[in-house]
């Protein structure tokens, strides 16, 4: 299951948030903290699967932009890296170039995509329009 | 064709989004730009956090003003929306607009709409209040014939939606399934799962739909129906092995190519879907050969198409998995891994260590164990060193390779983990220590070793151990100092004086220190130090270290006493206290005769207290419904009015001991001549450790082709050789098929440092604990033949043996009020600190049951004398037997008590031989507590008896279904053990009883409760007349009819022990409605089950 899906950018600025499971508004913020933290201080040539307390991180970096997902224990984090590009393509196909900004203007587009594709926290095969 | 249809659907409000402004996606831009992007853009500029909290709050309090303003129109509203939906995601609080977007979802139209839905279900919880006021636009939406609204209001279904509403909008959803386009029917399979997840109970019925959705036409629809499978079948796999086939058939497909191209991804046919159709058939397999072969075609094609990936930590984790069914593999890849282990990624790096675990042993542990270490000393995050910490020390007991190397082991443990490990370590560890293992000697030389260890590192200056470290040490050194065959112990107790002193030590760890000293004091004539400890304590203004400064003191003035209270070396062994304070006898009646009131037990008192505000309370429902559950708890026959002086006495007597002695818990005072110890030898001899031969050879055999392997690579550098070293020195033993178990999962490994089970120990040596044979009294006393009214009839008698008995020990052991010390040093621990520690944590054990033992006790005892009547008095079921072979049959029935489930298990001897033991053991289940001593032993059963076990059931948590398994063991004249399992089926209906309440309180109690379920079930026109209704709830669910009006009615039950569930039900034509409440939230919906269950099968 996936708990939440972040994107941030280099500066570590929340660009979007989506949690599937209830975080209090003030726990968030020290978490999507942490994580970006521990995401940020790695090298491209570093895992990109980091167990964090007890779920894990898969992050994956676009240019300026980094995407985290959190999952718990029974995700496959292959499963999950393969699905943020995906993610990425289909941003990419529709705003013909998604860049960093992009995506934060369009930003209540995308949620749509989000909530709309993977509802309760389950990849569903693909995104498609 | 159906993605054509779909594609526009989802396509619809972006094209929405687009008209409205200026056209293209230039306009949304220049719309967007001029608040959102002005916003976006300012943050991004900010370089200070606190400059962009300013930004924001200024950003909300605009924000506040315009949404609560009226002139805004709905227009305007959606643009504030999207701007709040920014603020709180970066973290802050925009609570203010909960409710604007809830209007908004309401009032708008389709594009509004569509940005209210988004704003509440990223705003709000699953239990937020706000949501219930959503349901009725939801309903709306369903009900619309735009397609668009019903697609949301699917949506918001399928994210959140409040659980007590679900049957409000579940028909609705069911007759989606039906529906002629796909994306609607998909979107109903996917809050059906949501259902699922959150009630599973309210969707059993449509299971049968489920089914359809898999063989849906469209693959989206069979995919989202995946999930759902996914859940049921990992609940109960048995149940939908039929399926197995069709998920092959699927995977066939999918993996052939045959879904539309559009779900490929680079290539890989819809790879989400394969992912998801092996886990499932990976349940369904699971420890199921015939469905399994079923599979293997697909599966062996699905690997042949699937492409490896080679980013290194899944790699390690695939080798970690296989690892753990053939650890020769390992060999294969030692190079790499060994890369892995100077990979500069930490995670890689603990990932290679998590490989290693797998394939340590008794050859390379020691390269292992310093390996982990060494990333230890390293690693600042606490969940990692808690975790490397559990796993060195767990090695360290099972391959050991000597004394020192363990301790030295251990100390780097304690000193790392510190405080943050799991208490288990120490406790084990000084377990370890105190039960030994099959040498005696080398016990000896282990525990002399840890003394000296201590005492060199206790003369390093200024260096702070943990004071979890600190407690081990005074615990061996108290315990064990006198292996060092010193005189005096001035040495070490001038160390602990200097600890004790230390500021920076934690009173904890005092307690532990001072212990210590005592121990260490009766082996010391005289010191000057406990006098100046003594003198100093006895002032402390900790109570704890005040008391035991005192207790000191005295203990002192009586040599004799102190050695025989604090023997050397007994740790393991138990104390037997006179718990029943039977010395206090003289005392009690002198005081009795001289006028003082008896003693009440403190659930007496507060029964009279209540009973006597029930007389001064005038209002008409006063009587709260805790009091009536709580009443039927405690049986009046346990409850002695104190007339009798000794019988009051015994009866506090038997829930001490109770108290003191449920768990393995480990004293720190034993008695002389008492010898568990001897048997708990003989049996580890038997299951001695394998001949180390084989693995000698294994080396010999892995040398060789190391040597091989060095001698292609002759000319390798340096560096490599050192890496040839260490994988040769950390891939020992692991090249032979014959070698010992390498995974340390499996229990034939032999371990260098066994634990003896202590509850082994317990449960079959000779037990002395007053406990234990009022255990076995209560079970071989009912030894009868299960008949109505065989029951139990010598039991008084027996009863008043027992009392003798216990206070003879008494007589044991010295008078003087001395001999309940040992308790009063537990309670002191106990108070101390919550923090787990070994003392601690046992004591907290030991004491927080014998409570409700006590209770229970209490209980025992008046039922031991009304058994007689009980079985006729309440409802039981009929005897069926749940084993049996030639010797034994085992049958099992249910005595529905007021207060309990009482289950009584009754093995009969059908040999004409002499059972020598017979052992019935009830597993520990998850949703029930079993009151009684969960293992009892019978010592002999004769030829062509019949003997019965007792136990009574106690529900944890509402279930469903539950299971009650467990196994009886008996041996007979010279043979081995046989074991017999069985299992019981439990229903929920076991555990409800009638709540008996008038009409006043039901109403409230009504009100009170915040956790409702309704549903409206249909019944057969039989049923649907009020009365056969009430009668068949009334039977078979044990409900209590509380009134009747009209056409509706009240009924009231409880879950035992006292938990309350109201049912308010209204016949309508054939249909029934039903309203469930209760305090706990997820009895209404087992309930509610039940009573469909019940209402369908009749």
């Amino acid at each position: 299951m996936i708990k939440f899906f972040l994107m941030v950018n280099k500066q570590g600025q929340t660009r979007l948030a989506k949690y599937y499971e209830h975080v209090e508004i003030n726990k968030r913020t020290v978490l999507e903290t942490e994580v970006i933290k521990s995401c940020l201080s790695r090298s491209n040539e570093q895992c990109s699967f980091i167990e964090f307390k007890d779920f894990k991180l898969i992050c994956r970096r676009y240019a300026a932009l980094l995407i985290v997902v959190g999952v718990n224990d029974t995700e496959n984090e292959m499963a999950i890296y393969e699905f943020i590009h995906n993610f990425v393509e289909v941003l990419d196909e529709y705003f013909s170039r998604v860049s960093e900004l992009d995506v934060s203007f369009f930003k209540a587009v995308s949620q749509v995509f989000l909530s709309t594709w993977q509802s309760t926290g389950v990849v569903l095969i693909r995104f498609y329009f | 064709m159906s993605d054509i249809v779909e594609k526009t659907l989802t396509a619809l409000p972006g094209l929405f989004l687009q008209n409205q402004s200026v056209g293209g996606p230039a306009g949304v831009k220049a719309s967007f730009s001029s608040r959102l992007g002005g916003l976006v853009r300012g943050i991004t500029a900010l370089t200070s956090k606190h400059e962009e909290e300013k930004l924001i709050q200024q950003e909300l309090s605009n924000l506040k003003a315009t949404v609560s303003a009226p002139a805004t129109t709905l227009k305007m509203m959606k643009e504030c929306m999207v701007r709040l939906i920014y603020c709180e995601m970066l973290g802050y609080d925009a609570s203010f607009g909960y409710i604007h977007a809830i209007k908004l979802a309401q009032q708008g139209n389709l594009l509004e709409k569509r940005v209210g839905y988004l704003a509440v279900s990223l705003f709000l919880h699953e239990n937020h209040e706000l949501l219930l006021l959503l349901v009725n636009t939801v309903v709306k939406d369903l009900q619309s014939t735009n397609l668009v609204e019903v697609c949301m209001a699917l949506t918001i279904v399928s994210q959140i939606f409040p659980r007590e509403m679900i049957p409000a909008v579940l028909p609705l959803i069911e007759d989606k399934l039906q529906h002629s386009k796909e994306i609607i029917r998909r979107k109903a399979v996917l809050a059906l799962y949501k259902f699922h997840l959150i009630a599973p109970n309210q969707v059993q019925h449509i299971h049968i739909k489920f089914r359809k959705a898999l063989c849906d036409r469209d693959v989206g629809v069979m995919a989202a129906s995946l999930h759902i499978y996914f859940r049921m079948i990992k609940e109960n796999p048995s149940a939908y092995k039929d399926l197995t086939g069709s998920f092959v058939t699927i995977l066939k497909q999918v993996v052939g190519g045959k879904l539309p191209v559009d779900f490929n991804y680079h290539s890989v046919p819809a790879p989400w879907l394969q992912i998801q159709l092996l886990r499932i058939l990976g349940l369904l397999g699971k420890d199921d050969q015939r469905t399994s072969e079923l599979m293997y075609d697909v599966l062996d094609e699905s690997l042949r198409r699937a492409e490896l990936n080679h980013n290194v930590t899944y790699g390690l984790k695939a080798l970690t998995y296989v690892i753990q069914q053939d650890p020769t593999l390992a060999l294969q890849h030692q190079m790499t891994i060994i890369e892995c282990l100077d990979h500069p990624d930490p995670i890689i790096k603990r990932e290679t260590l998590e490989l290693l675990y797998r394939i340590t042993n008794a050859q390379n542990i020691t390269v292992i164990v310093q390996k982990m270490l060494e990333y230890l000393h390293q690693s600042k995050e606490e969940y990692i060193i808690v975790n490397l910490v559990g796993k060195i020390a767990e090695l360290a007991e099972k391959y050991a390779p000597d004394n020192a190397w363990f301790i030295q082991t251990m100390n780097a443990v304690f000193s790392v983990g510190g405080d943050v490990m799991h208490p288990d370590i120490p406790n084990n560890f000084m377990r370890l220590l105190a039960e030994g293992f099959d040498d005696e000697t080398e016990d000896q030389q282990l525990r002399l070793y840890a003394v000296q260890s201590y005492l060199t590192l206790l003369d390093v200056e200024n260096v702070f151990y943990p004071q979890k470290f600190l407690q081990v040490m005074s615990w061996v050194l108290g315990e064990y100092y006198y292996l060092l065959d010193k005189d005096t112990p001035e040495e070490v107790l001038t160390k602990l004086y200097k600890l004790l002193m230390n500021a920076s030590v934690s009173s904890e760890t005092k307690a532990w220190l001072i212990a210590a000293v005592t121990k260490l004091t009766s082996q010391a004539h005289s010191s000057n130090i406990v006098e100046r400890l003594i003198q100093e304590f006895t002032i402390s203004l900790d109570t704890c270290m005040r008391q035991h400064a005192f207790e000191l003191k005295h203990l002192r003035e009586n040599v004799e006493l102190m050695k025989s209270l604090l023997p050397v070396d007994k740790s393991c062994e138990d104390m037997v206290v006179d718990a029943s304070l039977s010395f206090l006898d003289g005392f009690v009646a002198e005081e009795l005769s001289q006028g003082a009131a008896p003693y009440k037990p403190h659930h007496q008192r507060q029964e009279e207290k209540l009973s006597q505000e029930k007389v001064l309370n005038f209002e008409p429902y006063g009587l709260s419904f805790s009091s009536s559950g709580f009443t039927g708890r405690q049986s009046p026959a346990g409850i002695s009015l104190g007339s009798d002086i000794s019988g009051n006495s015994a009866e506090t007597g038997l829930k001490e001991t109770n108290g003191l002695k449920l768990e393995g818990i480990k004293k720190l005072w034993g008695k002389e001549g008492y010898l568990p110890k001897k048997e708990g030898k003989t049996g580890d001899e038997t299951e001695a450790p394998p001949v180390p031969q084989e693995s000698i050879i294994m080396e010999t055999v892995d040398q060789t082709l190391i040597k091989k392997d060095q001698c292609q690579v002759l000319t390798q550098s340096k560096e490599e050789k050192e890496k040839q070293l260490l994988a040769s020195s950390l891939f020992v033993g692991l090249g032979s098929e014959s070698t010992v178990n390498l995974l340390g999962k499996a229990d034939t490994v032999s371990h260098k440092f066994r634990r003896k089970s202590k509850i082994k120990e317990t449960k079959s040596g000779e037990t002395t604990s007053a406990h234990n044979r009022t255990c076995s009294y209560f079970s071989s006393s009912s030894n009868a033949t299960y008949e109505d009214g065989y029951y139990l009839d010598t039991l008084q008698d027996r009863g008043d043996k027992e009392l003798n008995k216990l206070s003879l020990n008494s007589g044991l052991l010295d008078s003087e009020s001395l001999t309940e010390l040992p308790s009063v040093e537990k309670l002191s621990n106990c108070k101390l600190s919550s923090s787990p520690s070994l003392f601690t944590d046992n004591s907290m054990e030991g004491f927080q049951p014998s409570q409700s033992t006590a209770l229970s006790v209490a209980n025992e005892t008046s039922l031991a004398a009304s058994l007689l009547e009980e079985t006729s008095e309440h409802m039981h079921s009929d005897l069926v037997e749940v084993c049996h072979n030639e010797t034994i049959s085992l049958s099992s029935f249910k005595i529905w008590k007021d207060d309990c489930l009482f289950m009584v298990w009754s093995v009969s001897n059908k040999s004409g031989l002499e059972l020598e033991s017979a052992d019935l053991e009830i597993a520990p289940a998850e949703n029930f507590k079993i009151t009684e001593q969960p293992g009892c032993r019978l010592p002999i059963i004769e030829a062509e008896s019949i003997k019965t076990f007792q136990y009574s059931v106690q529900v944890e948590k509402p279930f469903t279904e539950g299971n009650l398994s467990g196994f009886i063991n008996y041996q007979m004249m010279d043979t081995h053990s046989v074991q017999l399992e069985f299992s019981v089926n439990l229903s929920l209906l076991d555990f409800i009883r009638p709540l008996k309440i008038s009409t006043e309180n039901f109403g409230k109690l009504w009100l009170s409760f915040a956790n409702d379920v309704k549903q409206n079930i249909k019944v057969s026109e039989s049923q649907a007349a009020l009365p056969s209704a009430l009668k068949t709830l009334q039977q078979k669910l044990r409900l209590h009819v509380v009134e009747i009006i009209g056409n509706e009615g009240l009924l009231a039950c409880q879950l035992l022990p006292s938990i309350p569930c109201l049912l308010h039900f209204r016949v309508h034509g054939d249909v029934l409605a039903l309203w469930f409440r209760s305090s706990c939230s997820t009895l209404p919906d087992c309930l509610l089950y039940q009573c469909q269950k019940v209402m369908e099968g009749s």
